[in-house]
């Protein structure tokens, strides 16, 4: 067995990419606040954030379209900034495509390796191999308004590897393209990195989409970093409320920290409900405002209390989202604060017998939620 | 049936358009080259007669003949006006292009909010009579004109410059007249160039010079191409600037078309000069079209 890889967690690894400490203003406007990050070599790294967060701005560096204001980017150790994005080994897939509109698609693809001075022979058998790895062998002497988006959206992602750049910048390159067809090429890309063992960077809005092909997911918030976790860390281990909310579903409730005890802590959430029980590794003295977050199919719902439930609180049914193979019931609790328990859908979801208005009770246990002091 | 009697009139405007506007006088003006002089009024023969019948119109069409165009074929001062013409015409638009690529591609990178006003200043002359912005030439080129003047004044020259009625003072009044008609279609394809294509030439290599004969260059084409023949066609049967401007020995072909037609009153020879220039525009013309087609249909 190979060790997983996690060159991250390794301290003497040389990392590919070194961002340090950089800002990068428009005018007075901080679009990326003092920000530093380690990619290494053959990671799919993923960027994820809400809408102006800072993700392209962060690309464009990279590339070379910015220069930060402050700070520095490294490449195997060197300092990017005096090299000019022609020279860089880096290359960008751009939101837009960015195809050329007056060349083939073969004529598009062999762009970069022309302008390198790549002999003819090499430069048609490059194109041929990437050509045939992004399955585009058929539309070679077609013009890019004579194609799909989806051949499009390879179009862009062959000519920049063909190249074979040190990194490769995806800037929302799925974007434009309906789910299923987004799910398949998600995988093509995964097949494709992992092939060629080029280390990718890739922006998107879709969380679900960074949970699915990234080694390492950096959260970004308002042109800072809010954590960066592997996907099941950031899913399981969510630093912030932030995070815990931009990541899949999850109920937060708000509480004091009660009393800590056997590895873990109480948090007092209601008035005359039991203090929940949570396993953390945070030692909070008591008194602390904190907040659980636990996701939704790690609470379960029934009509009677469960007996060995480690935490249990008693609500009453608002409302159910049925969606097929699973259902979410949103379950109101005496102060108002809403739960959300969803249950996999093995039996027909009416056979459950559980509907709106009903008393039941939500039950985790005490390993389930995760403790926040953000 | 969806097409009402309506739209089939609609679609037909532009046909009817062209028929009464384009095609009769061509045939018109056809039928004149292939008659004679004649000291009459209008001062040319034969003139259809309808009211003699069938042998009428057969004597017409018999009066008819090509002298014209064979006058023309050997007396060396046309075909020496015709080449002139194309000459004096494809420099200028040489010169145009240059000259209008520069602005309009300065225009296209200018911000946003200056780019309207900047478009309304290149239309601004537009405002004033074409005419008089030719006269107006003369001031400034004559020898004591306005740009000697200055010239003298900072010590770059020692005599005068002979520019007015020169080839030179012709070239500078076409490029100046038709500047505007190269830097609009340019201007339009170059505007709606997307600014990340650039970034993609740079990403993959180019320097900025590479990219703008890469990228920009081969798609503003349709907005050169459009842009020169708005320029050249106008250019080559120009009269009023090589008129007002030009010398003695300027020689062009609408200043030739203009002497048969008023001083010497020959209407047949005139129009015979007027066919062949249609016919020397419409041979590029056509030309360039069936390229067009071809390379779209070769995609
Ligand atoms: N050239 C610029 N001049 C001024 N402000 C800019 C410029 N480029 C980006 N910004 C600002 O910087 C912030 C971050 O922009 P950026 O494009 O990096 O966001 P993003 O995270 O990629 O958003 P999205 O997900 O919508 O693409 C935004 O508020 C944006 O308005
Ligand atoms: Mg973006």
């Amino acid at each position: 067995m190979t060790p997983p890889f996690a060159p991250w967690a390794d301290p003497d690894a040389k990392p590919l990419i070194e961002i340090r400490n950089v800002t990068k203003r428009f005018g007075a406007f901080e679009a990326v606040r003092d920000l530093s990050l380690a990619i290494h070599e053959r990671e799919f790294f993923a960027i994820l954030g809400p809408s102006g967060c800072g993700k392209t701005t962060l690309m464009r560096m990279l590339a070379g379209f910015e220069t930060p204001s402050e700070g520095e980017i490294l490449l195997d150790g060197q300092d990017l900034s005096p090299i000019p994005p022609a020279k860089r080994p880096v290359n960008m897939m751009f939101q837009s495509y960015a195809l050329f509109p007056h060349l083939t698609v073969e004529k598009n693809i062999a762009f970069g390796l022309k302008r390198e001075g790549t002999p003819k022979a090499e430069i048609a058998e490059r194109v041929t191999d990437i050509m045939r790895l992004v399955q585009l062998t058929d539309f070679a002497r077609r013009k890019p308004d004579q194609l799909s988006g989806g051949q499009r959206q390879r179009v862009a992602l062959a000519r920049a590897l063909v190249k074979r750049p040190r990194l490769l910048l995806l800037d929302e390159p799925l974007g434009a393209l309906d789910k299923k067809l987004r799910q398949e090429t998600q995988f093509e890309l995964m097949g494709i990195q992992e092939t060629l063992g080029t280390t990718f960077v890739i922006v998107t809005h879709d969380q679900e989409e960074a949970m699915t092909v990234s080694s390492r997911i950096a959260v970004m918030r308002a042109g800072e970093l809010a954590q960066v976790a592997t996907p099941t860390d950031l899913y399981e281990r969510p630093d912030t409320r932030f995070v815990a909310d931009f990541i899949g579903e999850v109920t937060i409730l708000d509480g004091i920290v009660t009393a800590a005890s056997r590895g873990g802590v109480g948090l007092s959430v209601m008035e005359g409900a039991p203090d929940l029980r949570i396993i953390t590794p945070h030692t909070p003295p008591a008194g602390t405002q904190a907040w659980l977050a636990l996701r939704p199919e790690k609470v379960s719902i029934s009509r009677e209390r469960p007996a060995d439930a480690d935490n249990a609180l008693a609500g009453k049914v608002l409302d159910i989202a049925y969606l097929g193979n699973i259902s979410t019931y949103h379950v109101a609790l005496p102060d108002g604060s809403i739960i959300k328990a969803q249950e996999s859908n093995r039996q027909r979801a009416d056979r459950r017998g559980i509907t709106w208005e009903d008393p039941v009770w939500v039950a985790w246990e005490e390993d389930a939620g995760v403790l926040l002091l953000a | 049936m969806t097409r009402t009697l309506g739209s089939r009139i609609l679609v037909a405007l532009p046909y009817l358009w062209l028929l009464v506007l384009f095609l009769a006088p061509f045939l018109i003006v056809l039928k004149i080259s292939l008659s004679d002089l004649a000291v009459s009024r209008p001062p040319y023969t034969p003139h259809l007669d309808l009211t003699a019948g069938w042998a009428g119109i057969k004597a017409f069409f018999a009066a008819l003949d090509f002298e014209n165009y064979t006058f023309l074929a050997e007396d060396s001062l046309y075909i020496n006006a015709y080449l002139s013409s194309l000459k004096i015409a494809g420099i200028s638009t040489l010169i145009t292009l240059l000259i209008g690529y520069s602005i309009a591609y300065a225009l296209a990178r200018a911000p946003r909010r200056w780019r309207p006003t900047l478009v309304m200043l290149v239309i601004l002359p537009f405002w004033t009579s074409f005419l008089i912005r030719v006269y107006a030439w003369i001031g400034i080129l004559k020898t004591e004109g306005l740009l000697n003047q200055a010239l003298l004044s900072i010590g770059l020259i020692a005599e005068p410059l002979t520019i007015m009625n020169t080839n030179t003072a012709v070239y500078i009044g076409i490029v100046y007249s038709y500047l505007p008609f190269m830097i609009l279609p340019i201007y339009a394809t170059l505007e709606k160039m997307d600014e990340s294509l650039l970034e993609a030439a740079a990403d993959l290599g180019s320097s900025r010079l590479a990219a703008f004969f890469l990228v920009t260059l081969p798609l503003s084409m349709p907005g050169i191409v459009a842009g020169c023949f708005l320029v050249f066609i106008p250019a080559i049967g120009e009269f009023v600037i090589p008129d007002l401007l030009g010398g003695s020995n300027t020689l062009m072909i609408g200043k030739t078309l203009w002497v048969e037609f008023f001083n010497n009153r020959d209407w047949p020879l005139a129009s015979a000069v007027a066919i062949l220039l249609l016919l020397l525009l419409i041979v590029p013309i056509v030309l360039f079209q069936r390229q067009q087609m071809k390379q779209e249909i070769g995609t």
